[in-house]
């Protein structure tokens, strides 16, 4: 009785801290569990009581995000980033070491309620592996003796705060730097440039730049901020896509983390010129560790005039900026899926049209842009449109940052001009021996070393910046399986030809890995992939197969060597089917076991 | 008299209205584009994907797609079916569906448009999700393991009911319909045969308890002719073997 009403009590303050609003129930919920580790049944009604909507909706909420527990899970919740990047770096002995030394199952909660131990898609940290999240605080540079030290610290039940602040360091690599990361930028100028050339200037600015969206699409952006200007509407917002989802990237982390100011600048500069006054900037839940830093920039940036109602003096020049935070959910990336999750729900992507330019957020017309394209357009806005530019290509204009990780020597973040080569890139980063490039992520493209002459732009190979390398010792194998087994996890599971499908695919290259693939199933992959690429709702479906198309063209060899010999394999493994009952029965002779050949006979 | 805008399906000429979506003028024309999310009398979902559609060169489902003058849309075409085909099977993999120990069978939109779409077996490994049955409601069932997640009974129930008894949960392969009730069961809410949500399934997840099997194998709704002749089941009124409540 008394416990319920304390948590009813707790929940309550928390409710009401968010001045009772639905939109922002995601919050809520991150905030609920940070006190009481998981989401019950009564946490749920009682939030959906508060709120004033049903349980149903909250539940569809928790259920949906990785980082919401519907089931009890431990005081220190230790997930481990799993990226083909990790793998490399042997995060899945360490895995299994922390859970042993632990005493607890892999994706299970010890008997104690002290510490579950799981994994999760990739957190970004992809340059400082192995890496994991802590209660959703970023682990990098993971290491036995570490893992030793964490199992004390747990057993201690020593509070995160007390824990080495080296644990979580995150440092930037920033391996190459070019007009974005380069060059000095004061604080406030873009603003200035704002208020003294006047919102068409800029956009005219912007037109000239070329910049294109950085967030991987390459839609012009002064396209979409002009449509979303010209919009009717009092009410209009900016919204900074911060969810850097895709597996092996990580620029976004550098930009928010080192150059925060340049990118709250470029979203106020938006805001200037499409006639907002409130931004958002959905952060993923991977980079939760920087939210207190980020509030604090917010603070300062108020206090000196350059956000908040009259920004520099001009009581006319109104515009504030709030974070996200996400909650673990790659779909979130997606704009309308990102604006659905920004107004409290579960990431389902909208049905486009209506765009975002004119039915974004609360169904304004709403600018979403990647932290990337924010702060380039602060550049932009001071340094202008033809400086912008003089780099790059015909139809890519700038530069780009690329996410470099996976084998090479010097991973980390490297700007460049829009149009270098592939074989430049590999030979800066130290990377000797690729065999092959992920590019763009497991949405991307997959490269094989006869197209390391390739260049890196939107008229060749197009980039949100994710660039992971494969090295000869690899199996290119093992990174489809990862990201097959990513997309699954990934789904939102509204279409079909996404929710059923990744798991299909995953099934068929799981078959293929282990050993029990045929021609048949690579043909069967091809075709499935085409259904996914075409009739999926919205892109992450749409891409989801093209690592598995990419490689049974790139890498034929990585399939054929482990194909079985006949044309045909059932997905029904009788021998395997038999061994509960050669178990029970205590059998282990031949004769408990099943003659392949005779099987594989009997089979059409 | 101004000349209304125009697109061609299949070759055909097909009118439209400003904001009509190309299956909305396709059904105003009279022609069949195979759905299962979709009923005209509900805001379009677009999340069976059944509905595709090659516009311009382009596969888009023409239940969300505004329909534009000029357009050419290509429905009965091979390339098409094929991925229809294979969206059905993945639907009849997901799920646990006994067509021949269904009531709904023969009068199932689910299995009429998987002949339709000219699928003959489910093709792709069977996922055999356990899904118990709720029986807990005096005049209905819902058998979960034939829901295809269409959501036409959470829109019914919502937006005409004003009930809101149905809900979406989970992500990914792990997404279902539950009740919206902390016991998740059907009898603890005010469901009603008599209700919208009772007569939208394309599917035979919500049957009427007491009664079943009463219409003989060759005269049931799509034993005769196919759906695009005899229309959508929840279209039809009870004598046609479609709704049957009250
Ligand atoms: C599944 C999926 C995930 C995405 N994730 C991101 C992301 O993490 N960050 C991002 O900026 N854009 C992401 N996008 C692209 C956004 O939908 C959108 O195009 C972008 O935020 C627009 O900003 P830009 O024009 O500045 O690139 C994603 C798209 C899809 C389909
Ligand atoms: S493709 Fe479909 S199921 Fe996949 S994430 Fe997009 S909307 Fe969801
Ligand atoms: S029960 Fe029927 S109407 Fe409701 S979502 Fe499932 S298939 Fe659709």
């Amino acid at each position: 009785m008394a416990e319920s009403s304390t948590l009813a009590q707790t929940i309550r303050d928390i409710v009401q801290r968010h001045q009772k609003l639905p939109t922002r129930l995601l919050q809520i919920l991150r905030e609920v569990q940070d006190r009481l580790t998981w989401l019950s049944t009564e946490a749920i009604n009682v939030v959906a009581e508060e709120l004033g909507i049903s349980p149903a909706k909250v539940r569809s909420v928790a259920e949906f995000y990785s980082f919401l527990y519907t089931a009890p899970r431990g005081s220190y919740d230790i997930l481990f980033s799993d990226n083909i990047t990790d793998r490399m770096l042997g995060n899945r002995e360490l895995l299994h070491y922390l859970a042993d030394r632990l005493g607890v199952a892999i994706n299970g909660t010890r008997a104690d309620g002290r510490v579950s131990v799981g994994t999760t898609s990739c957190t970004g940290m992809c340059d400082q592996g192995p890496a994991a999240l802590v209660n959703g605080y970023a682990l990098t540079r993971l290491t036995k003796p570490r893992l030793d030290r964490i199992v004390e610290l747990v057993n201690a039940k020593t509070p995160l705060e007390q824990w080495p602040r080296e644990f979580f360091e995150v440092v930037s690599n920033i391996r190459r730097a070019d007009i974005l990361l380069g060059r000095h930028f004061a604080d406030g100028a873009a603003l200035r440039a704002v208020l003294k050339r006047g919102p068409e200037a800029i956009l005219e600015e912007m037109v000239k730049s070329g910049l294109r969206g950085q967030g991987g699409a390459g839609f012009k952006s002064a396209a979409k901020w002009q449509s979303c200007r010209n919009a009717p509407g009092e009410v209009k917002y900016v919204v900074c896509n911060a969810d850097e989802g895709e597996p092996g990237t990580f620029k976004d982390r550098v930009l928010m983390q080192d150059y925060a100011d340049l990118v709250f600048e470029g979203m106020t500069v938006c805001g200037r010129v499409i006639g907002a006054r409130q931004g958002f900037v959905y952060l993923r839940g991977e980079y939760r560790y920087m939210v207190d830093a980020l509030k604090a920039t917010l603070q300062r940036r108020r206090e000196a005039g350059l956000l908040g109602a009259a920004i520099l003096g001009d009581a006319s020049f109104e515009f504030d900026i709030d974070i996200h935070l996400g909650a673990g959910a790659y779909v979130c990336g997606e704009e309308s899926a990102l604006i659905e999750s920004l107004e409290g729900k579960h990431g389902v992507p909208r049905i486009r049209p209506p765009f975002p330019t004119t039915h974004g957020y609360l169904n304004k017309p709403t600018v979403v842009n990647n932290v990337e394209t924010f702060a380039s357009a602060a550049k932009i806005a001071v340094e202008g449109g033809n400086w912008f530019a003089s780099r790059g290509t015909a139809e890519s204009k700038g530069t780009k940052l690329l996410s470099l990780s996976g084998d090479c020597e010097r991973p980390g973040i490297y700007e460049y001009p829009f149009g270098v080569t592939v074989r430049q890139v590999l030979e800066d980063c130290g990377a000797r021996d690729a065999q092959g490039i992920q590019m763009a992520g497991p949405a991307g493209h997959m490269i094989s070393a006869k197209l390391f002459d390739r260049r890196i732009c939107f008229e060749d190979l197009a980039t949100g910046g994710s660039f992971m390398v494969f090295d000869q010792r690899r199996d290119i194998l093992d990174g489809i399986r990862n990201f097959a087994h990513f997309f699954v996890h990934e789904s939102c599971g509204f279409c079909t030809p996404c929710r059923v499908g990744t798991s299909l695919m995953r099934d068929l290259v799981d078959k293929v890995h282990t050993g029990h693939g045929t021609r048949a199933d690579l043909e069967e992959m091809r075709k499935l992939g085409q259904i996914m690429r075409v009739a999926s709702h919205c892109g992450l479906g749409q891409t989801a197969p093209n690592p598995v198309l990419d490689s049974l063209d790139q890498f034929p060899e990585s399939y054929e060597r482990r194909l079985r010999s006949t044309a045909f394999e059932p997905a029904f493994d009788m021998n395997a089917a038999l061994e509960q009952a050669r178990w029970l029965t205590g059998r282990t002779d031949p004769d408990a076991y099943l003659d392949e050949e005779i099987l594989s006979r009997a089979m059409p | 008299m101004s000349e209304e805008p125009r697109f061609t399906l299949d070759g055909r000429t097909v009118p439209f209205q400003d904001g009509q979506t190309i299956m909305a003028a396709a059904l105003a024309a009279g022609i069949y584009i195979p759905h299962l999310c979709f009923n005209p009398e509900f805001t379009p979902h677009g999340s069976c994907r059944v509905c595709l559609v090659k516009v311009n060169g382009r596969m888009q489902a023409s239940c969300t797609t505004p329909a534009a003058a000029g357009q050419v849309v290509q429905s009965e075409i091979d390339e098409v079916r094929e991925i229809r085909r294979g969206l059905l099977q993945m639907l009849f993999v997901e799920g646990n569906h006994v067509c021949p120990a269904c009531e709904k069978s023969g009068a199932c939109q689910l299995q009429a448009v998987a002949y339709y779409v000219g699928m003959l077996a489910p093709h792709y490994t069977h996922f055999y999700p356990r899904r118990p049955v709720d029986a807990s409601h005096p005049d209905a069932l819902i058998d979960f393991n034939r829901c295809i997640l269409c959501e036409l009974c959470v829109r019914a129930s919502r937006e005409v009911d004003g009930k809101n008894v149905f809900a979406v949960q989970g992500r990914g392969i792990k997404a279902h319909l539950v009740v919206n009730t902390p016991s998740g069961k059907l009898g603890a809410t005010d469901f009603s045969l008599s209700d919208k949500a009772a007569q939208v399934c394309p599917t035979g997840t919500i049957l009427s308890k007491h009664s079943g099997y009463e219409i003989p194998i060759g005269q049931r709704l799509y034993d005769r002719k196919p759906i695009n002749v005899v229309g959508d089941v929840a279209a039809l009124a009870v004598s046609k073997g479609g709704r049957r409540h009250d």
